[in-house]
């Protein structure tokens, strides 16, 4: 993980697409200027970053059903719990399944577990929409591509 | 047709904290009732999982934009619970 570029899931553990589910690792850096103020002495990753990095979890599975052909953005974080306090360091197990597609939203469940036990949860509901710039369409897939999952212009070839 | 106004009324009345009374088979769910396009992502979730169909919004969109139709026919309660009457006949169909 880098919590200044935002990245919050580094690689690819397993993808299936029917049923679609994602695991996805990610460990906390140990130092971050974030988490110098959050907090001083006593050093956590934040609930919300937790809650993003079940987010990006999520959107690449969203990525890999539709090979990229539409982009997922977060519009509702729903029964979000925030089981326990998360260290620098900690090696970070970050999971997604589909729980609907529909006409132009998705909706997701997603936790995070650390040694196996779940330290986050929640349920999540993207729009999805066409890419609104080719810059961000080129730029998931080079995500897609450095986190392990198939490249799109592969799969769809 | 009448069960299933009742049953998206209820949806609505319950995403948006409305009260069920002022949810009639002419009510438009954007003009008359409020809804807004987050709680309508949260609506149309609930109808797809109630009856078990896929909800083409984004195709009704489209019409809309497009001047093919109009937001009545997709929209007012009556023409919404007639359009998922057909996706549920169409899915029991095959």
């Amino acid at each position: 993980m880098d919590f200044e570029s935002f990245r919050l899931v580094d690689a690819l553990d397993e993808l299936s697409l029917s049923p679609a589910r994602i695991a996805m690792r990610g460990r906390v850096p140990e130092r971050s200027t974030i988490l110098d103020a959050h907090f001083p002495g006593h050093p956590i990753m934040p609930g919300v970053l937790m809650v993003e990095a079940m987010a990006q979890a999520s959107g690449y599975l969203l990525l890999a059903l539709t090979r990229a052909g539409r982009m997922p953005f977060l519009a509702e974080v729903r029964e979000a719990k925030l089981r326990a306090f998360v260290p620098p360091g900690a090696e970070l197990a970050i999971a997604a399944e589909l729980e609907h597609e529909g006409s132009g939203y998705a909706v997701t469940r997603a936790s995070i577990a650390r040694d196996g036990r779940r330290v986050a949860e929640a349920e999540l509901r993207f729009r999805t929409v066409p890419f609104p710039a080719p810059e961000l369409a080129a730029q998931m897939r080079a995500a897609m591509v450095r986190v392990g999952l198939p490249d799109p212009a592969e799969a769809g070839a | 047709m009448a069960a299933t106004v009742d049953a998206i009324a209820e949806i609505i009345a319950s995403t948006c904290n409305l009260d069920r009374a002022t949810i009639t088979v002419d009510s438009h769910i954007i003009d008359d009732l409020g809804v807004d396009s987050l709680d309508f992502l949260d609506i149309a979730f609930a109808i797809d999982k109630r009856f078990d169909i896929k909800m083409p919004v984004e195709s009704w969109m489209e019409d809309v934009n497009a001047g093919r139709a109009s937001s009545d026919d997709f929209f007012i309660m009556r023409n919404l619970a007639a359009r998922i009457d057909d996706l549920v006949a169409a899915r029991a169909a095959g």
